[in-house]
């Protein structure tokens, strides 16, 4: 909740979404590298502004704040929409 | 399959409202909780404008002083988040949808759809029938004050009967669309149209 | 590596019970935390909390894991957050025998081992400190040798998390540095900072460019931007620091 309510509204990070992204994926994704599809710039999942606070991770580029991944998690199931990502790396361990 | 363990005390914020004023599964709240999709855009009045549009075609446009000559109308009116919270008698002013179709010397709307476009790319779409006979305004005050930018100043769109996703924030004009297509977060797998009363808060419920 | 594998195993929920609450100051509790077949974790990392109530409700939260790997138990510090759902419950309420459900270790990114020889550069606002203490207490197991440098800011001396143990562990270990800065009040006589950590602290206390230091920055948001934005004006490359944004509840 917000404690000022004329503060502007401070996002989160990628970090606070990776246990979101471990339900979905296999590898760990917040040290992912994606560029993004709007301005090209380049940068790990973890450093992404995260917004949607309780309704989904919605990521957006640091760069431009094009959003690049969005995650909704329904009782159903979960949504994943990566768009906004030109492509994603995901460097191998050890 | 095995049940959580009940955490000792845990209450949460969940009261079990019975108020015939508060829809199944939301909780009363007496602050006003902010979520946003995208950073806050602080928007120069003199920059501003609202927009009717059918599809691609113009129908008509507003600049801010323009907007303030329309006819204003005050409502209290209960609002619900999906997110569960819900806040009672909350005081807006603005202008209906009824107002601008007007305005614009639209006897009809133009489809049963629209789009509502925002500042920021934000999307939600909303039935026609959803917005007129008093059902929505484009808000431009909050509690008797001009709209703070974090709860979507200068100005949102207010349809307190759907849950609150659909009241977007920083809107920018209403597209009419022949179908109802998604927006935003119904892309995601929240529900086409959001009625709090028959919880309509995802896709298939 | 145990801790690769446990990047690689599903993650689960599991049940957590309260073995001991300690208070660190006034507004944060950290809790010590039985689990069984906890696979370890690297310090910077997070769990995952979820409570559910007698009605079935349920909230989650995130946590950032404040012991090192090398701990008996592991430990989160939570912050308690006014008119907030869950940090009044954990850091308020509940006793040593209450369970929980928890699930982790979360993250990969803001992440760090003493197996790193680069100095070690951390920037910590408020209850931001947690993570980088655990990769201070991690340090301090493994004997490290990197230098290690913590500007960390706090309110007034009161609210400085983990005040005497990080003051024993610079005051032991002459690679350790430790510059505090109080925002809102000061005690007659201090010597640290007065002021929010700005350009010019991390230019004149921090560890020079030249010396290429592993960037850790965490705390609330406008902090962690500011910081992150100065040390890449001061010349650190972009690659080297990474951030960690704590919201209200404190991870």
């Amino acid at each position: 909740m917000s404690m000022n309510e004329d503060a502007d509204y401070q996002p989160l990070d990628g970090n606070a979404a990776a246990g979101l992204l471990r339900e979905l994926f296999a590898l760990e994704m917040t040290q992912a590298e994606v560029t993004c599809g709007s301005c090209g710039a380049v940068g790990a999942v973890g450093a992404a502004r995260l917004y949607g606070g309780p309704m989904g991770a919605i990521l957006r580029c640091v760069n431009c704040e094009a959003v690049v991944v969005r995650l909704v998690r329904t009782p159903a199931g979960l949504w994943l929409e990566m768009q906004g990502a030109r492509r994603l790396f995901v460097r191998s361990p050890g | 399959m095995s049940k959580p363990p009940i955490s000792r005390g845990f209450f949460g914020q969940r009261r079990d409202d019975r108020s015939d004023r508060v829809p199944p599964g939301q909780h009363l709240t007496p602050d006003f909780p902010v979520l946003s999709a995208g950073p806050t855009p602080h928007v120069d009045l003199s920059n501003w404008s609202f927009f009717l549009a059918d599809g691609d075609r113009p129908i008509a446009e507003w600049r801010w002083a323009e907007f303030g000559t329309l006819p204003q109308r005050e409502v209290t009116v209960d609002i619900h988040c999906v997110t569960t919270w819900s806040k009672l008698d909350t005081a807006w002013r603005g202008v209906t949808v009824d107002a601008l179709l007007e305005a614009a010397g639209l006897g009809e709307p133009p489809t049963p759809y629209a789009m509502i476009e925002c500042i920021g790319g934000y999307t939600t779409n909303v039935p026609v029938e959803d917005m007129i006979g008093g059902k929505a305004m484009v808000a431009t005050e909050f509690d008797g004050r001009p709209l703070s930018p974090e709860h979507g100043g200068p100005a949102r769109l207010l349809v307190p009967h759907l849950y609150f996703w659909k009241s977007a924030k920083w809107v920018r004009g209403i597209r009419f669309t022949d179908e109802d297509e998604p927006g935003f977060w119904e892309q995601l797998g929240y529900h086409i149209h959001g009625d709090p009363w028959r919880e309509q808060r995802y896709a298939g419920d | 590596m145990p801790a690769t594998d446990a990047m690689r195993r599903r993650l689960t929920w599991q049940i957590a019970e309260v073995s001991d609450v300690v208070d660190e100051t006034p507004r944060t509790r950290s809790l010590f935390l039985n689990l069984r077949g906890w696979p370890g974790h690297r310090p910077g990392q997070h769990v995952d909390i979820r409570l559910t109530g007698e009605d079935g409700y349920q909230a989650q939260r995130s946590y950032s894991i404040a012991s090192a790997p090398e701990a008996a138990r592991l430990a989160i510090t939570v912050e308690r957050i006014d008119g907030g759902e869950v940090s009044p419950y954990l850091a308020g309420f509940v006793e040593p025998g209450d369970r929980f459900e928890l699930r982790g270790p979360i993250g990969g990114y803001f992440v760090w081992t003493a197996a790193t020889s680069e100095p070690l550069f951390l920037v910590a606002g408020g209850s931001g400190i947690v993570p980088l203490m655990a990769m201070l207490r991690h340090r301090e197991a493994a004997a490290s040798t990197v230098p290690a440098l913590l500007i960390y800011s706090s309110r007034s001396i009161e609210n400085i998390i983990y005040r005497e143990e990080i003051d024993r562990m610079s005051a032991d270990d002459g690679g350790l540095v430790v510059f505090h800065t109080l925002t809102r009040r000061q005690p007659e006589g201090w010597a640290g900072g007065s002021r929010r950590i700005d350009r010019e602290m991390l230019k004149s206390v921090g560890i020079a460019p030249a010396a290429m230091p592993r960037i850790f920055i965490c705390g609330p948001t406008p902090m962690v931007e500011t910081a992150a934005t100065a040390l890449r004006e001061i010349g650190h490359a972009p690659e080297r620091i990474r951030t960690e944004r704590f919201g209200p509840t404190g991870a």
